[in-house]
């Protein structure tokens, strides 16, 4: 069998759809051991993984903690708050006196684009990107293909459409790389202002009225407005956007066919999805977060693998 | 490479049907016992004897499919990742008899990981070990049989390899020796 073409999970991009099928097939395996009464393998017990963590974070962090100790790595944790970063130290000093303490594997999240590539340049250690500014975030979509293959059967064929914040969504590029690579079709969806100049060459269909979207999609992801990353003011007001771009049970219930409904969270309830919508059995925000365990050990797990003893 | 049939159709037919039968002398009715098959090549044995039990005893039988991989000894040993097959137990096996099944024990690095792998879903009164074919030299640790269809006297560059009519066309079983150079 083979294994992983890339050395380190930087971005979908990097990944062949032999790839993203392997990470499947032994995220499968994964499912069904965190569904056990004893839910830990010894798989990684000498392995150590740091996770640096930049920019806050409860689900991924939580989620990567969950799934390193689900395989029994030893972990250290350091969050960019309470460190030495902000004495003044560069990434790569605070990563190399990290790695110095012989551990492994980093996974990170960073508020720069690129910085995951950037280390894995420079330091001997395996890299996971959990989200690198506006650029890349691979686990999420992973676990968000992985989610729609489990409800749909598979990918190949079916209509995504990624609605909101897309300017500044690093979910929904690599949703984008790694629906593509499964033969989806997709197409964003949001206000001109937060739809990025040039995303059509990436394939992909652009609509600015979320009815017409819904009307030709099976999946829709709805994303978050991430105000945190808004420096200027992208529509008049979060009611305005909501009323426009906001998925309701009215649409949803108005459409002639049952989409499935994706969000990677946090939710904002009454902004891009209603409380009725989300709790619907619809949406499958819930599993995504299950499967993000599963799908996360089984990219540390096929990783850790090419570390040599 | 040198091919040498250790077991023909009838013979394994006639093995299969022991192995039963001495699985009956001692579980009885079964009440309190599990099979459990290792992934991926002992599923094809447990397959078999489930079938057989089945249809002698007049009633089911409780099976599952036991993966190994996160188990393993050799992580990080190999040049490819181990990749998993699946695990089916939706039973649990708290105070069960339990009969792990491989269809051929030779080291003995894979039972030991069956029964890492076999913790994680309670605690087995006892647990036995059925191996169609017995390589019985060249164990890597101290793990011994209590069912065994045929045992075969082996060198380390040799192999065995059991098949199936479902997936080879022929139920058989072969010892490969490489030729000898000069």
């Amino acid at each position: 069998m083979d294994s992983l073409s890339a050395d380190h999970l930087i971005g979908i991009k990097d990944l062949s759809s032999k790839d993203i099928e392997l990470i499947f097939k032994t995220a499968d395996a994964f499912k069904e051991v965190i569904n056990r009464p004893i839910k830990k393998v010894p798989s990684l017990r000498d392995i150590t993984i740091a996770n640096l963590f930049f920019e806050n974070s409860t689900r991924t962090r939580l989620s990567f903690e969950l799934a390193e100790k689900r395989l029994s790595a030893d972990i250290v944790n350091f969050s960019a708050a309470s460190s030495s970063v902000k004495k003044g130290e560069t990434l790569v000093d605070t990563v190399n006196n990290i790695l110095s303490m012989k551990v492994d594997m980093v996974v990170m999240r960073h508020p720069n684009p690129g910085a995951a590539k950037f280390l894995s340049e420079r330091v001997d250690a395996r890299i996971v990107n959990a989200g690198d500014g506006t650029h890349e975030h691979p686990t999420q979509a992973l676990l968000d293909s992985y989610s729609i293959r489990e409800r749909l059967g598979s990918i190949e064929g079916k209509k995504v459409v990624i609605v909101g914040d897309i300017l500044h969504s690093r979910v929904a590029l690599s949703n984008i790389y790694a629906l593509q690579k499964q033969g989806a079709e997709v197409m964003v969806c949001g206000p001109t202002t937060l739809i990025p100049k040039y995303i059509d060459k990436l394939g992909v269909k652009v609509e600015h009225n979320l009815r017409k979207a819904l009307e030709w999609c099976d999946v829709a992801n709805m994303l978050r407005i991430q105000l945190e990353r808004q420096d200027i003011k992208y529509f008049p007001s979060l009611r305005e956007y909501s009323m426009q771009f906001g998925l309701t049970k009215e649409i949803l219930d108005s459409l002639d066919k049952k989409i499935v409904v994706m969000h990677p969270g946090p939710i904002n309830r009454g902004v891009e999805i209603t409380s009725d919508v989300a709790d619907s059995d619809q949406a499958i925000i819930l599993q995504q977060v299950e499967n993000g365990v599963a799908v996360r050990m089984a990219v540390i797990y096929l990783l850790a693998s090419k570390i040599k003893r | 490479m040198e091919r040498q049939l250790i077991l023909n159709a009838k013979h394994f037919e006639l093995t299969l049907n022991r192995l039963c039968y001495q699985l009956i002398e001692s579980h009885n009715d079964f009440s309190e016992t599990v099979l459990i098959g290792l992934q991926p090549r002992g599923i094809n044995v447990l397959t078999r004897l489930k079938e057989r039990l089945e249809s002698i005893l007049g009633h089911s039988i409780v099976c599952g499919n036991l993966d190994i991989t996160f188990y393993r000894d050799d992580f990080r040993r190999r040049e490819t990742p181990l990749i998993p097959s699946a695990t089916n137990i939706d039973f649990v096996i708290e105070n069960k008899r339990v009969v792990l099944i491989d269809d051929v024990l030779y080291t003995g690095r894979s039972i030991r990981s069956g029964l890492d792998a076999l913790l994680a879903f309670g605690r087995p009164e006892q647990v036995e070990l059925l191996a169609l074919i017995d390589r019985r030299f060249k164990r890597h640790l101290p793990i011994q049989p209590d069912y065994v269809g045929k045992t075969v006297d082996t060198l380390i560059s040799e192999r065995v390899s059991v098949e199936w009519k479902e997936i080879e066309g022929e139920d058989k079983v072969i010892l490969y020796t490489p030729e000898a150079n000069g």
